[in-house]
């Protein structure tokens, strides 16, 4: 293992596919010259040439059906989004035309594709550039989404991603790019499945359950709460759809309390779904309501201090726990 | 480079009348409610697409908008397998899951049927991207209406197709009407092949009511394309003599103008140019046309008698693996 840092990973996972599997190209705004908006792509230009690293002018719609129309006879592309509050402007494609094929085919085109870029709110970029996006991309029947909390994961995510014969969403958490991580080393095969959470911190009193960019928080407020003799257990969901439901409920009848801490809106979020599968099927393992922190269910103001208000933070993370602890 | 094969034309006016009638059987059908939803037909534009692909290749690629019950039987997919997919049955070329907007045969290279409009070009652009990336010498004919053209989906594909000078031939069946808008009061253009124009694409407006003239047209520009690899734009001009859909009765046009059309029937106009070049006689075509009819019919019997997708079966269509998440 070496530590890394979130970007390089992902680095390491396009290079990796590229050079495994010449069906695989990497298109989108920025990549190729530029070196990536966010350089995640740094570098794949000179190693892999214009042909498979793909420039595209700003027309989110255009490439991400071009990456459709080319995986239906069987090229594996990965679509970057500068952003994934960009890839609202080809919802249709995403929503439409990826995950709708395989069934509106009969089965005979299956789309195998991935969309990644970064996801959720950063850092005063306002409301239109702020969009936490996995639950509108959860609710479609067809898509899979994961959501990457640490190097190793985000590595291992989306090489199992660019293998996968649906259209995958890899929605990466964009204040986490220069973080650091251990991994495998580059010669050593790196695939975590998508559908499978991974306990980041052990704990016996309260799950909190989180994924992106909530897995730093709840690893911070689990160690403020060590303090108050609280021992936390944190669950990085990872994937959003398929769920872990088993690695929630196994955490919650150890705990038989429960935090949701997720970056989305409160309302229809990835939190209500999970909420109502706890009480539908492990009703009687809990102790106390289950509660959620989320954002505020407001569009993203540009006030730093309004945005902290909105986002979900430790104080509020910390406040929900000590609650369902009736501490 | 593999030639295109030379397709007999009294084989190609079969295939008109097997569109024709199988459209009106189709309709007859609607209206006895054996078929659901949305139902668009093509009579009237059958020399667009039979035209289209007697220039081509089998392997070439096609792909077009809602109106795709022509595209699909001139590409090769049966009648039963076409009018199964109307019923909504296992039998059909979507297995009754996509129905009349969504007709979609791999084997014959036939990638849709997609209904929501010019959400299919950019996807057209990504089959022809496919064919450049592996260095083939396939060419992609890409379908559209006159509708699709004010879509922005529609102009980023063009865009995209002409900047990687992609293998593609948008194909506009301009029929005059987006649903029951003119395209007077839809588009800005005085012709619609001036908007190729503006992406430096190079277009050409042809009789979409004369089969040879789609035909020598298309074959011309696709064999230009398979020696570089370029985008065209071709502005077919053609009519639908029914509404947009079963629905409409298409009040907003007049009985003349329908009328003046007819009287350039495609069907018509090649039998003539046959039976005048002595290729085809009266009693040869009443033949193809007692067949087409026949083979419908059929059609409709091998529909009513086929099985429906258990329920069972459901969750087998959703991921690739059959997995249910």
């Amino acid at each position: 293992m070496r530590e890394i840092t979130y970007r390089q990973a992902l680095n390491e996972a396009l290079a990796e596919e590229l050079e495994r599997d010449p069906d695989v190209f990497l298109m989108g705004e920025e990549v190729a010259e530029y070196q990536g908006a966010y350089k995640v792509s740094a570098g794949l230009l000179q190693l892999f040439g214009p042909k498979r690293i793909i420039d595209t002018p700003i027309s989110e719609n255009g490439f991400a059906g071009l990456g459709i129309g080319a995986a239906m006879v069987g090229l594996r592309p990965i679509i970057e989004f500068m952003t994934f509050s960009f890839s609202l402007v080809a919802f249709d494609q995403v929503v439409n035309n990826a995950p709708n094929m395989f069934m509106m085919s009969g089965g005979q085109f299956n789309i195998p594709i991935t969309f990644r870029g970064p996801n959720g709110p950063a850092h005063q970029l306002g409301a239109t550039h702020s969009h936490a996006t996995e639950n509108f991309y959860a609710s479609v029947p067809g898509l899979k989404v994961c959501t990457p909390a640490t190097p190793r994961d985000a590595k291992g995510l989306l090489k199992t991603a660019i293998r996968d014969d649906n259209p995958v969403l890899v929605l990466e958490a964009e204040l986490l790019y220069s973080s650091k991580g251990m991994v495998e080393p580059p010669d050593e095969e790196l695939l975590i499945p998508l559908g499978k959470a991974e306990v980041k911190r052990e704990g016996s009193d309260v799950t909190v359950v989180c994924y992106a960019q909530t897995v730093p928080i709840a690893l911070k407020v689990a160690a403020q709460l060590e303090e108050e003799d609280i021992s936390a257990e944190v669950v990085d969901l990872r994937s959003i759809k398929p769920l872990d439901e088993r690695a929630i409920f196994d955490s919650i009848s150890k705990t038989h309390r429960v935090v949701i801490v997720e970056q989305d809106h409160p309302y229809c979020g990835v939190g209500a779904e999970i909420c109502y599968r706890i009480q539908k099927d492990i009703f009687d393992e809990l102790d106390a309501p289950i509660l959620r922190v989320s954002q505020e269910d407001v569009p993203m103001p540009y006030n730093e201090q309004l945005e902290h208000h909105v986002l979900p933070n430790a104080e509020k993370l910390f406040a929900a726990v000590k609650k369902v602890c009736y501490a | 480079m593999q030639p295109v094969e030379q397709r007999d034309e009294v084989e190609m006016l079969s295939l008109m009348l097997l569109i024709r009638r199988f459209e009106e059987r189709a309709s007859q059908q609607y209206q006895a409610q054996k078929i659901g939803g949305f139902c668009h037909l093509y009579i009237g534009q059958e020399a667009v697409v039979v035209g289209a692909i007697a220039a081509v290749r089998p392997d070439d690629y096609i792909i077009t908008a809602y109106r795709d019950h022509g595209h699909a039987l001139a590409r090769g997919t049966t009648a039963n397998a076409c009018m199964a997919e109307l019923f909504g049955k296992e039998t059909g070329c979507s297995r009754g899951l996509g129905g009349s907007m969504h007709f979609f045969d791999k084997r014959h290279h036939m990638y849709g049927g997609h209904a929501i409009v010019a959400a299919h070009v950019p996807l057209g652009v990504g089959l022809a991207f496919a064919i450049k990336y592996r260095s083939e010498d396939r060419v992609t004919l890409c379908f559209f209406g006159d509708g699709a053209i004010n879509q922005g989906s529609f102009h980023e594909a063009l865009n995209l197709a002409a900047l990687y000078k992609l293998p593609i031939i948008f194909i506009c069946e301009n029929n005059l009407f987006a649903m029951g808008t003119s395209v007077t009061r839809s588009t800005s253009l005085k012709q619609i092949v001036d908007r190729a124009e503006g992406y430096d694409i190079p277009g050409e407006i042809v009789d979409g009511m004369n089969f040879r003239e789609v035909r020598d047209k298309i074959a011309e520009v696709a064999d230009s394309i398979r020696k570089e690899s370029h985008p065209a734009f071709l502005e077919v001009r053609t009519y639908r003599y029914r509404g947009h859909s079963m629905s409409d009765p298409a009040s907003y046009r007049t009985k003349e103008e329908l009328e003046k059309y007819r009287l350039d029937d495609p069907i018509i106009r090649l039998r003539a140019q046959l039976t005048r070049e002595g290729k085809l006689t009266n009693e040869q075509f009443d033949q193809l046309d007692r067949q087409a009819k026949q083979t419908v019919l059929d059609a409709v019997k091998f529909a009513e008698e086929s099985p429906q997708l258990p329920v069972e079966k459901l969750y087998d269509y959703v991921y690739f693996n059959g997995a249910k998440l």
